[in-house]
């Protein structure tokens, strides 16, 4: 985790910043004057962040939750089975075309028991950015969460899905390869999984690129996370055409984890430390810990049946309409 | 009076003003940007497009009254997109709405359709009192429910899929189809619920199923709810598998986004229009991400096709019998 300076901050984050430079401040005058006790007013600043984080995280904007979900220094799908877990054992390829570094998964050890872990990834740094292809999955990346989810079926391991991606690759090789068809197929056949999922938005949650691993029976969403059917920006373009509405956006869709759980199109809300996990990992990853073992000893208990048709139902159930007087219609 | 001052009024006497609009028709590259259906707004073609005003009108345009005005009936004429063939109306209807030069197929509704492949035109439309609403109090450029509004005021349809049962060559069956229409198509909660019980009519009087899908994709009104159909329909596809019932997908100009990440995919059968634009990503952000051109034939059902998506083409000529054939082949 990064510490300051190397920490980064967002607009609305600047006041913890130039709370951490007044600590710099006090802690070189303390160098500087020996005689003087600095030791009250640097407390008093570290307090003072605390709290900032938690004023902060009160008001948040949509759009400035959909930041925190993208903050540089935001824990990825990595780091959280690598704090939540022992013994990760990675996997990779689909068994067809490559490896998709922009997805990963493995078998890992989670308080005892063994559980398949898979996720987008997204790249710490400029580098491993573009080698993770920005968490964007192609088709091979869809098969191989399906290959993974296979293995843990036949071995009877429960299956972790973590999601954090801005959307499916829209690229030209992936449409060669069938993103939709990978991306309905995994939706299918998570449906019918004989083993218990557990889906976490941990991060982005943007549309079919979402969806292609979020099938299960039970949905979780880190408190400062979004899930929806398009980017804001992608829909400011299209709907507003124009990029510049995407707060409005934002805001329009509803995508918030608390607007998705009282819509009942999530489960559970998963706390987040004060100011969002980026500022703390390990707390990030034990908090989401205990929801996902909670939620496996739940669902453990079904036959592999019942589990398939609560998931029809859970998800048969999402949807609003109207209906109005005068049935059939005899052409 | 200045040498240009003299070109421009020779131009003027030399070429028929008239002229202009239509070299201006001709010269401009048609190209649909399939997001841009899902806005629900359809704008005039070249609506943007903006030409600097070179020359002066000297004389009034039209001058003739509006009392006087000839009326000349709307879609009397029809003009293919892809060969510039034009004929009328009535000769278009009757070869399918396929132009009789090139093949190319024009995009039709659910109520073409059912003409086309039910049995002397009957079949009895279900699940037509589902109706959209506004639950999340979407706008953007406008209310959604306005959006509701105005479709239902002007066009016939309740929503951007219907679906009805009827025989072909004899052969019953489900077919639920999409109106492009409708907010292009797009998949909503009604489409989502339509869908499901149409799989549960399938299940009870044991019939095959198909979708005849024409959509840009998820509805953005409706947010998340519509990212839900994606997981929702497949998971009634499931059902519908279990009982052994045929699920044919019949993909056509265009289906893009959510349609093709769910059912429009999971077909026993996938088979498409000649021609059709398929794909997950629209291509004009396909061209922003890779920053290239796209080769020619990119997503089209040939290209599907070739790349294994598809198990045939299908012409619409041929699509009543070649579905019947199927049916009876699955139950024999």
């Amino acid at each position: 985790m990064p510490q300051y300076p190397n920490r980064q901050f967002l607009d609305f984050e600047q006041p913890i910043k130039e709370l951490y430079e007044h600590i710099e401040e006090n802690k070189k005058l303390a160098e500087k004057n020996a005689k003087v006790d600095y030791r009250g007013i640097i407390q008093q600043l570290e307090d003072s962040i605390v709290d900032k984080r938690k004023e902060i995280t009160q008001h948040l904007t949509p759009w400035q939750r959909v930041q925190l979900s993208r903050h540089p220094d935001r824990p990825y799908t990595l780091k959280y089975i690598e704090n939540m877990t022992t013994n990760f054992v990675e996997l990779h390829g689909d068994r067809n075309v490559k490896d998709d570094k922009a997805m990963v998964g493995g078998f890992a050890d989670l308080d005892g028991q063994t559980v398949m872990f898979i996720g987008q990834q997204k790249g710490i740094n400029t580098k491993a950015r573009q080698l993770r292809n920005f968490g964007m999955a192609n088709p091979e990346g869809y098969r191989k969460a399906l290959r993974l989810m296979r293995l843990a079926e036949k071995f009877n391991k429960p299956v972790v899905t973590l999601i954090d991606t801005p959307g499916a690759f829209p690229g030209l090789e992936a449409e060669e390869r069938g993103q939709g068809e990978a991306i309905a197929r995994n939706i299918y056949e998570m449906i019918r999984l004989k083993v218990p999922i557990i889906v976490v938005i941990i991060g982005e949650g943007a549309s079919g690129g979402a969806l292609g691993i979020g099938v299960g029976d039970k949905v979780l969403m880190m408190e400062n996370t979004w899930y929806t059917v398009i980017s804001p920006e992608s829909c400011s373009s299209i709907l507003w055409r124009s990029w510049d509405k995407k707060e409005v956006a934002a805001e329009q869709l509803r995508l918030t984890s608390l607007d998705m759980k009282s819509f009942g199109l999530v489960d559970e809300i998963v706390p987040e430390p004060l100011g969002g996990a980026h500022w703390d990992y390990v707390e990030s990853a034990n908090i989401l810990k205990s929801y996902i073992l909670k939620s496996i000893e739940e669902f453990k208990q079904y036959t592999p049946e019942q589990r398939m048709n609560m998931r029809i139902e859970k998800f048969g159930k999402m949807g609003f309409w109207d209906e109005v007087e005068e049935t059939e219609e005899m052409q | 009076m200045t040498a240009e001052h003299g070109l421009k009024k020779l131009l003027i006497h030399q070429t028929p003003y008239f002229c202009y609009p239509q070299f201006r028709i001709m010269s401009i590259k048609k190209e649909e940007d399939i997001d841009n259906s899902l806005s629900g707004e359809n704008i005039p073609e070249h609506a943007t497009e903006h030409k600097g005003k070179w020359y002066k009108r000297l004389r009034k345009g039209i001058t003739t009254s509006t009392a006087d005005k000839k009326e000349t009936p709307e879609g009397l004429w029809n003009k293919c997109p892809e060969c510039n063939y034009i004929c009328t109306t009535a000769e278009l209807k009757e070869h399918l709405y396929v132009c009789p030069k090139c093949n190319y197929h024009h995009r039709i509704g659910s109520e073409d359709y059912y003409d086309i492949l039910f049995d002397n035109q009957e079949y009895i439309v279900l699940f037509d009192n589902i109706r959209s609403k506004d639950f999340l109090g979407f706008t953007d450029l406008k209310p959604y429910q306005k959006r509701l509004d105005e479709i239902h005021a002007k066009t016939d349809l309740k929503d951007s899929m219907r679906v009805a049962v009827g025989k072909l060559n004899g052969q019953e069956m489900v077919i639920a189809c999409m109106d492009f229409e409708f907010i292009g198509g797009s998949l909503g909660s009604v489409m989502g619920e339509k869908f499901s019980r149409a799989v549960d009519y399938c299940i009870e009087y044991h019939l095959p199923y198909m979708v005849i899908s024409k959509s840009g994709g998820a509805r953005m009104m409706e947010s998340a709810f519509s990212l839900m159909q994606l997981a929702k329909t497949s998971g009634k596809l499931a059902q519908l598998s279990d009982a052994q019932l045929p699920f044919i997908s019949l993909l056509t100009d265009p289906t893009f986004g959510g349609i093709s990440a769910s059912f429009g995919m999971l077909g026993d059968l996938n088979i498409a229009e000649p021609g059709a634009l398929i794909g997950f990503a629209g291509p004009r952000v396909i061209k922003e991400t890779i920053k290239k051109d796209l080769p020619p034939g990119f997503q089209r059902s040939e290209f599907l096709l070739d790349h294994g998506f598809l198990d045939f083409i299908v012409d619409r000529s041929k699509l009543k019998d070649r579905l019947a054939q199927l049916i009876v082949l699955f139950r024999n």
